[in-house]
């Protein structure tokens, strides 16, 4: 397993980590790493666990699902033979497992795609809005809590505080809506639901999935801008929501390292306020906030399903509810998995990140 | 200041109680005091108070009936003085459908807390208590709920057990305990370090008895004042699963619902989906605010 070099994640290593061989450096890493994984496999076992179970003790037996109701008993034996639902339990699970592990979520009833290729095609779009989110989220967030603990219970901090007990409180959908009907409706400045608008969308051939890129390579430069246009509200809304969080974290992130001593010997030396700020204190800052960034990236995932169904936008959110709407319990079960994989994924690497950013949690 | 009530605030202010009670009374006493001071908690207060009026007197505060309506006179009115928030898309007032819609939300909002809590201060202490293979094993499992998506799982179960607001409820109450049952394990440590708890064990107590006695009426406050905290977290949820169709079923006037009925409409009729949306809002923006200065009073630890 390759472990990035923590110099090249913009932090200084101390001068005594440096006289060690990179060896030397990882070992501890290497081991502690190796104990993270035992409990993400763990995890992510209880994790499939759980959709198994989900997908066992649904009301609707699946042999009828496929053969009717009025098939005759030779059939559902049949049926259920070949589903596999004759064997014991914990050898149902293995063989699930083993699909799973595989890729295989089985064929969805409502598109009658198998589930993997479903996903593969929305996965770009949720992508798509909840990056350009996180970019919002936190180019937006980070500042803004600087800002309000720098300027502590000023008017400044006070806003701040409002802002984010606001995204706390707030339902994500009925403000989606709101934001349709005064930003798209009445306004006109942005384009309402969907990705594209339908004239583009047939001029286009899909590279990455993601349509800013595409039309930035295909040289479309009016695609981009429609694109664009319909990105920003719902990338917008989720980047609030991110923000909201972001901030206050940072805050109270920034008002500890404010409170240190090399703070006040960075004063006494008589540097900048601006320098102190942003080069020493949030730079320590930082290492917790980039597990702040990491967790509300995922988070958006979450949020993408309530944001994509206000905005009809084809991605693994509307995927779901979709199937849910049609009891299509394989691609629930599927996008479920998924979406628990990514967070699961995201959850390791923002700890990974931790450690290699903070010199304090090192392993002498 | 008259001299009685002088002596009666010594008595609550001294730090020396002489009686179980005394300490207590104090305690309490300074407890509302550092609240009370908190002007965004008590505004907190009182709109969840005054959601638990409305929730109590719904059928008296509700002008119209909020299930039946005249189709062919009041469809989809702007609102008015007749009908302050306007009327849906069945002619029914979508203020009377709001009112009678908080006893939903607040039913949402009690069943899960008292399904949820309890099982998470029973797992935390146990597994704070026992130690061991029974600590990793219930740990474990903790961490996979927490590791999942709460709004994805509680979908995906109800999802299996049917729409309903009673799935729901159990859905998010499912998704919702593992963050207690981190924190009453983790003062479980500390607890059990106490002499106290080392007194008990030689006076022959059994586990059972040292856990449910002695150990989880103190995880009880941290618990109360994170439950209160989620709770708006717990209606958001609520309200999404009511708008994705999954939870209270139509012509039930559960607000995240009235919002899905309201989107069909909203780029002209913006008022259905307003109202019910700005109810939702305003609840959980009091839980909060109370959340908040509850934490404050309570663990002046916790306040930054």
């Amino acid at each position: 397993m390759a472990i990035p070099d923590p110099t090249a994640a913009g932090v200084a290593p101390l001068s005594a980590v440096r006289t060690r061989t990179a060896g030397q450096r990882l070992a501890p890493h290497a081991r502690s790493f190796g104990n993270f994984l035992v409990v993400i496999l763990l995890t992510y076992l209880g994790l499939l666990a759980v959709t198994f179970f989900i997908g066992r003790v649904i009301p609707i037996d699946p042999v009828l699902a496929i053969v009717g109701d009025r098939a005759p008993a030779h059939v559902i034996a049949r049926v259920r033979e070949e589903l596999g639902l004759d064997k014991p339990i914990y050898q149902q699970f293995y063989i699930y497992l083993g699909k799973v592990l595989k890729g295989d979520f089985g064929t969805s009833v409502l598109t009658a795609n198998p589930v993997m290729t479903d996903i593969k095609r929305a996965f770009p779009a949720t992508l798509e809005l909840a990056s350009l989110g996180i970019l919002i989220g936190a180019g937006l967030g980070v500042p803004l809590g600087v800002w309000a603990a720098v300027r502590r219970g000023k008017l400044v901090d006070q806003v701040v505080r409002v802002i984010g007990l606001v995204g706390y409180s707030v339902p994500i959908f009925w403000l989606g809506l709101m934001a349709l009907v005064v930003f798209y409706a009445r306004l006109g400045w942005v384009s309402g639901p969907g990705r594209i608008d339908v004239s583009y969308e047939y001029t286009l051939t899909p590279v990455t999935g993601l349509l800013l890129l595409d039309t930035a390579m295909a040289g479309e430069w009016e695609a981009f801008r429609n694109v664009f246009s319909h990105l920003i509200l719902p990338a917008s809304l989720l980047g609030y929501f991110a923000l909201a969080y972001i901030s206050r974290m940072t805050r109270s992130f920034m008002l500890n390292e404010l409170a240190q001593e090399y703070v006040i010997a960075a004063r006494a030396k008589g540097l900048s306020e601006s320098r102190i700020i942003w080069r020493h204190a949030l730079r320590n800052a930082m290492v917790p906030l980039v597990t702040v960034i990491a967790l509300s990236y995922a988070g958006l995932l979450e949020g993408s399903v309530l944001t994509e169904t206000v905005f009809a936008w084809p991605g693994l959110g509307l995927y779901i509810t979709n199937s849910l709407q049609n009891a299509d319990m394989n691609a629930v079960l599927g996008g479920t998995i998924i979406v628990g994989s990514i967070f699961v994924g995201l959850n390791l690497l923002s700890d990974v990140l931790y450690k290699l950013l903070d010199p304090r949690t090192r392993i002498r | 200041m008259t001299s009685k009530a002088a002596s009666l605030r010594s008595w609550l202010d001294t730090d020396r109680p002489t009686s179980r009670r005394q300490a207590f009374m104090g305690r309490v006493y300074h407890g509302c005091r550092d609240f009370s001071r908190n002007r965004l908690a008590m505004l907190g207060l009182f709109i969840v108070l005054g959601l638990v009026g409305v929730a109590i007197f719904a059928e008296l505060l509700a002008p119209y009936s909020a299930y039946t309506g005249d189709l062919r006179t009041t469809r989809l009115l702007p609102p008015s003085w007749t009908h302050w928030f306007g009327t849906d898309d069945q002619g029914r007032d979508i203020f009377s459908r709001v009112i009678i819609g908080s006893r939903i939300t607040l039913m949402v909002v009690i069943l899960v807390a008292v399904l949820a809590a309890p099982l998470g201060l029973v797992v935390g202490t146990v597994a704070g208590y026992a130690g061991g293979w029974v600590d990793a094993v219930l740990m474990r499992i903790t961490d996979i709920f927490l590791a999942f998506p709460r709004l994805i799982l509680a979908l995906a179960f109800v999802a299996a057990l049917g729409p309903g607001i009673q799935n729901a409820v159990i859905a998010i109450a499912i998704t919702s305990w593992p963050p207690y049952a981190r924190m009453a394990r983790a003062e479980t440590l500390t607890i059990r370090q106490t002499d106290y708890i080392a007194a008990v064990q030689l006076l022959g107590a059994s586990p059972w008895r040292i856990v449910l006695g002695h150990i989880m009426p103190l995880c009880l406050s941290s618990v109360i004042v994170r439950v209160t905290l989620d709770m708006a977290g717990i209606i958001l949820t609520a309200a999404g699963l009511g708008f994705l169709g999954l939870g209270a079923q139509p012509p039930m006037p559960e607000w995240g619902a009235m919002i899905a009925n309201g989107r069909l409409y909203v780029l002209d009729q913006w008022w259905v989906a307003a109202a019910p949306g700005a109810a939702i809002f305003i609840v959980s923006l009091a839980f909060n605010l109370l959340g908040d200065g509850l934490r404050d009073a309570l663990d002046p630890k916790a306040a930054k």
